[in-house]
């Protein structure tokens, strides 16, 4: 098999890992080395779905010894198969970086073998980019659930980052459509990674060039949709992990149908591209904004609001913190407005101790006004000629293609009793906010 | 404030000249209505006044910059000077007249119109070198890494540095076609250097090969069930595509043509002919 076929195979089986992110680590060439890494992360391309291709996203081998339900590369499913030589790998890796296509290597892989030979494998890899070539390039590698310790230590030494994939967000889905996987065997090398992490910070203050163990942090993904679990389960996972294990980055990826599988759900089921796009817009609030799970979501309201973003249904609920003064709010209530987000908040607070804000002033510290009207006043008076009628407040609280399927699903009432006196209503009177968490709350 | 708003001045287009303008309207107490460069049409009822580039008076003035406004400050003016903004010569003098009177503390004042724009131009070519910092593709040619680009702003001088640790063995050159400037490469020493076109030789069947492979990797990793063009394009917007290995069956036609010998040449800081 050539290495065009290979290629192809094994990108094919590793395109469900979401993760293709490069940031984390400032890294300098080594001497007479080739490669580097910003702290940012840089993306190199995008995929036609829209998705950042920042490294060379291959598998080692699609060669699995599992039957995860829901995996394209289980043992049981009939595809073809493929598996790299460490050297061949290292060889494609530079040769794409010197081109500038990648930024580095997302390496993971299918079971050959047991986890151990697979990982003696990546690191085969690794080593020889790391060592032969002197790659200070960005590396991210999969740790495989039951490999060795002692493995993932050496490992981890290589990469930059690290992940080991969740899978699914509870015991019982696990059970259920992983049945080689346990709770226990994902979590374990997780914590062991995380602990090394915690050492080797030690390390390096103790002594300046102790090598340093995945620099960049660990990551994990989690698959949305195959399993009825719900958006605050997810999300209270997702907030113990950041806590306890104290990872990057979660991402998260909706259920693509690619097997049929009476434990699954159909494969013509759509992916649920809306729910992972609301839990993302949660994941940012939680690590960017100081919100924590609990405020989001709760035991009554299990999931999030298909028409509306997480931070502005907070908000619609929460109107007793509103309306905020710009001049005067902190910042991190600053943040809690629908339309500031963390730039705008930056600029808010730093414009202010020049001049006084309005409204017009807000447009060119790029907030969106839009949806921010509803929530702050400048100096004590809200914008000139507010209205808070139904129609204008779902325009520009909602996006335009959740604003039609929300037409789709209610229609407008054509009829209305005219009126000589009808007066709109004006912020601030307090049946203005009950009229307005009316019409967006209590939608499904 | 000023009784001559009706006057423009021309300069030599250096950074040093624009500093002279600066000069000049202090020393002679006038506020230009717009800075031009020489040969650029303007209607005759201004009145025009060509400033000499004098390196006394402009390092005078670069020199109380960092003094009087601070070094943040000369690092955001030197970027605006980079940027495709038309008018950023008047508005650079501007803020820098402002600067002069209010101190360090301008760079704060996001709300003035002045520093505002300038903000907002500067974040433009800051967001157009980040982006070109990936979206580069460069061509083994001969042992050479060439790429060519056609960025809106002037983003050479920011790209420099990143690709410069990036790749310290190798020989390297990218092409503005856009200024006409190439930044070039070889193992420790770099330049910026005019050029006035490029002719490249044909790429051989290990550079046709990784292209390829490229494009197969690209092609594999969409996810079909998930196809969002819109989402890719506002991501990478589309003038970038002419440049980029995956659009595209093979190499952009310039690099297709001519002899093996200029690729030598332009690492020595030539012009190829």
């Amino acid at each position: 098999m050539d290495v065009f076929e290979k290629l192809k195979i094994l990108t094919d089986a590793a395109k469900y890992d979401v993760a293709c992110t490069s940031s984390g680590v400032d890294k300098k060439t080594a001497a007479h080395g080739i490669g580097n890494a910003a702290a940012s992360g840089i993306c190199h391309s995008f995929s036609a779905d829209g998705r950042c291709i920042s490294l060379l996203k291959v598998l080692m081998t699609n060669i699995c010894a599992y039957d995860c339900k829901y995996c394209v590369n289980r043992k049981s499913n009939d595809t073809p198969r493929a598996s790299f030589a460490p050297r061949e790998l290292a060889e494609l890796t530079i040769n794409f970086y010197r081109r500038n296509y990648i930024e580095g290597l997302f390496l993971s892989s299918g079971v050959l073998k047991n986890p151990d030979y697979t990982t003696e494998q990546m690191i085969e890899t690794l080593r020889i980019l790391r060592e032969e070539y002197r790659f200070s390039g960005y590396i991210h590698a999969k740790a495989i659930p039951g490999t060795d310790d002692g493995l993932i230590a050496h490992l981890g030494m290589l990469a930059d980052r690290m992940s080991v994939n969740i899978e699914l967000p509870s015991q019982n889905s696990l059970q259920l459509l992983a049945p080689d996987k346990s709770k226990h065997s994902i979590l374990a090398p997780m914590g062991y990674i995380q602990q090394q992490i915690q050492e080797n910070s030690t390390d390096i203050i103790k002594y300046r060039h102790a090598p340093k163990f995945v620099p960049a942090g660990q990551s994990t993904q989690m698959i949305i949709g195959a399993t009825p679990d719900t958006d605050f389960q997810i999300l209270n996972l997702t907030e113990s992990l950041y806590k306890k294990y104290k990872l990057k980055r979660v991402f998260f990826s909706a259920y693509m149908p690619v097997t049929e599988n009476t434990l699954l759900p159909t494969a013509d089921t759509k992916p649920p591209l809306l729910r992972e796009h609301r839990l993302y817009q949660a994941d940012w609030l939680l690590r960017f904004y100081g919100f924590t799970a609990n405020e989001l979501l709760d035991q009554h309201h299990q999931n999030f609001n298909p028409y509306i973003d997480p931070k502005c249904n907070w908000a619609l609920n929460h109107m007793n913190f509103f309306p905020m003064d710009i001049n005067r709010a902190s910042y991190s209530d600053l943040l809690r407005v629908p339309g500031i987000g963390v730039n705008s908040a930056k600029k808010i607070v730093t414009a202010r101790r020049m001049a006084t804000l309005n409204f017009s002033d807000l447009k060119k510290l790029g907030v969106v006004v839009k949806r921010a009207q509803y929530f702050v006043t400048c100096g004590g008076k809200a914008l000139d000629g507010l209205k808070i009628t139904q129609d204008a407040v779902l325009q520009s609280l909602m996006s335009e293609k959740t604003l039609g399927t929300y037409h789709e699903n209610f229609p407008k009432q054509k009829w209305e009793q005219l009126s000589l006196f009808e007066q709109p209503l004006m912020l601030p009177p307090t049946s203005s906010q009950e009229d307005l968490l009316q019409c967006l709350t209590s939608l499904t | 404030m000023f009784d001559e708003p009706n006057l423009i001045y021309i300069y030599d287009g250096s950074f040093d000249g624009l500093l002279c303008c600066v000069f000049e309207s202090y020393d002679k107490k006038e506020i230009p209505a717009d800075i031009f460069l020489p040969g650029t049409s303007h209607t005759i009822l201004f009145e025009v006044k060509k400033i000499t580039t004098d390196v006394r008076k402009s390092n005078r003035v670069l020199l109380s910059i960092p003094q009087k406004i601070g070094l943040p400050a000369l690092d955001f003016v030197r970027h605006a000077f980079l940027t495709c903004f038309s008018q950023k010569e008047l508005y650079i003098l501007l803020f820098l007249r402002l600067g002069y009177r209010y101190g360090p503390s301008i760079m704060n004042m996001l709300t003035n119109d002045i520093v505002n724009t300038l903000v907002k131009v500067v974040k433009h070519l800051n967001n157009e070198s980040h982006l070109l910092k990936g979206f580069v593709r460069f061509s083994i040619l001969n042992n050479v890494l060439v790429a060519e680009i056609e960025p809106k702003n002037y983003v050479l001088p920011l790209l420099t540095q990143h690709f410069c640790e990036r790749y310290p063995e190798e020989n390297f050159l990218i092409y503005d076609r856009t200024h006409s400037m190439a930044l070039v490469y070889r193992p420790y020493q770099s330049a910026v250097i005019p050029i006035d076109d490029l002719e490249l030789p044909e790429p051989d069947k290990e550079e046709q090969a990784f292209c390829e492979l490229w494009r197969i990797f690209y092609d594999t990793i969409a996810i079909q069930g998930r196809n969002n063009p819109k989402c890719r394009q506002s991501h990478m917007p589309k003038r970038y595509w002419k440049y980029m290995t995956e659009f595209g069956s093979a190499q952009p036609k310039s690099l297709l043509r001519l002899e093996k010998s200029s690729g030598t040449n332009f690492l020595a800081g030539e012009k190829p002919s």
